[in-house]
């Protein structure tokens, strides 16, 4: 059996606009990958903790609240310190483009707001991933 | 895979998760891991949780969990769902109302999509719950997939089973069909705080009375085998379980202490007289016919002639060659094969 894409999709912080995070992990689910989906109002601490338990391969963080540029890096470093550095990070919402570069020094893999296809995400998994199916 | 062995016994729980992964992809080097852990399986007290979908399976299990760890015991937990069967993708959604249990080092709890067939879902959660016993909890609770065989199947790995009812969801003629309510060691009937809970509770209590002792000793043949122990004095006596019916609600927390106290009584019950050691052996049983007849298939498939399936095939849709005849011949090839 080859090995499925694992993915996390959480929504860190405290906006409870999901539909977005929805969409994302249909449209995974529907590239073949296996999503697993926490819902609403993750702490950082839960993120990093799922991210470990489930053996992802990519975290994908859906935030509109605005508050990224606090929850990617801590994310990020408990990620880190739960030995997680070779988990990509992904982020979609509403984020202003004078954001992105740092949240890339951050450790973001990608950026995807408003507006974009969905294929383009599965693209970039699909390159970030590898050799593996789905 | 071998270098995580000592970290998962350890409690390391990057290394139980990798080793999952290594389980679900059937990963080269796997089966070692799982020989060097066997020996450390067979702490842990198992409990199957099956039911349709939308009964509150996940809220039950996050309720069953917060009150084992209320006692100071660990819990593993497999959740699992389903992959579609057109794209292979998996939506896992468990986890969503199990938030309660996260950040809480006692409780590990892992996502599995069914993937492709029932059997290999069944032989890679019995993997994954060796691997969550070696790591040491307490409870292994494995919440199956809404409805239809492999719940059943999964249910032969656990030591306690309950099924998870609500009201609504059929009449009473639907308890007394065959299936998924005959592996109930505990009937749990979730959202007791619906109307319609009285007809739900009128309907699987008729059917249990209906349903023992005779029946059950016949038709649950693999599962939990009723049979006549002979007591301590010599007599003979009836060691069927008798399935208890549990009302929760499981949202608020109400009666699961019940619900803990009735799985207690069934372990209780296990551990007496030697069945819990006669159940291991019928699931042991099980498990090594079933991997027995994955492995010999796929010895006789390898052996076979290039086409010569291809060639039965054709024989067979004109009719100059009968199923039956056609195994016959297949296995006398592979006869031929492992003679030379």
């Amino acid at each position: 059996m080859t090995d499925k894409i694992r993915v996390l999709v959480a929504k860190p912080g405290l906006d409870g606009h999901d539909r977005g995070a929805k969409v994302i992990a249909r449209a995974l689910r529907d590239a073949g990958m296996e999503v697993i989906y926490t819902g609403l109002r993750q702490t950082p601490e839960m993120i990093a903790e799922a991210a470990l338990q489930e053996d992802v391969d990519c975290v994908g963080l859906s935030i509109l609240s605005g508050a990224h540029m606090a929850l990617v890096p801590r994310i990020r470093q408990l990620m880190d310190e739960n030995g997680l550095n070779d988990v990509a990070l992904l982020i979609g919402g509403i984020i202003p483009d004078e954001d992105i570069a740092g949240l890339k020094t951050m450790g973001v893999s990608g950026v995807f707001g408003p507006g974009t296809n969905t294929a383009d995400i599965v693209a970039h998994i699909h390159q970030l991933i590898g050799t593996k199916s789905g | 895979m071998i270098e995580l062995v000592d970290p998962l016994i350890a409690g390391d729980r990057r290394a139980l998760a990798r080793l999952l992964t290594a389980v679900e992809n059937e990963r080269g080097g796997i089966e070692v891991a799982l020989s060097a852990l066997y020996p450390h399986t067979g702490h842990a007290w198992i409990i199957g949780i099956t039911g349709a979908p939308g009964t509150g399976k996940s809220t039950l299990v996050t309720e069953l969990a917060k009150a084992y760890r209320a006692q100071n015991e660990t819990v593993g937990i497999l959740a699992i769902d389903p992959s579609s069967p057109f794209t292979g993708g998996a939506l896992l959604g468990d986890r969503i109302r199990m938030r309660e249990l996260s950040g809480d080092k006692g409780v590990f709890i892992r996502s599995m999509a069914t993937r492709g067939s029932l059997g290999g879902l069944a032989r890679a959660a019995r993997d994954a719950i060796r691997l969550l016993d070696s790591a040491g909890f307490d409870r292994i609770l494995v919440e199956t997939v809404g409805a239809g065989q492999s719940e059943v199947d999964i249910a032969r790995a656990a030591h306690t089973t309950l099924v998870i009812e609500a009201p609504g969801l059929g009449d009473d003629i639907q308890a007394i069909k065959a299936g998924i309510l005959e592996i109930a060691d505990i009937l749990v009937v979730n959202k007791a705080d619906h109307p319609g809970v009285e007809n739900t509770v009128r309907a699987l209590k008729a059917m249990l009375e209906l349903g023992h002792p005779t029946s059950r000793t016949q038709t649950v043949s693999h599962h939990r085998q009723s049979a006549t122990f002979l007591s301590s004095n010599g007599e003979h006596q009836d060691d069927s379980w008798i399935p208890q019916l549990i009302r929760t609600v499981a949202t608020s927390g109400e009666c699961v202490t019940d619900l803990v106290g009735a799985i207690e009584e069934h372990r209780t019950f296990l551990t007496q007289n030697g069945r819990k050691v006669m159940l291991e052996r019928q699931h042991l049983h099980t498990e090594v016919i079933e991997r027995l007849s994955e492995q010999l298939l796929k010895q006789v498939l390898a052996a076979l002639p290039v086409d010569e399936l291809n060639v039965t095939l054709d024989s067979l849709q004109s009719r100059t060659l009968d199923p039956q005849t056609a195994v016959k011949h297949l296995l006398a090839q592979h006869a031929m094969h492992m003679a030379k």
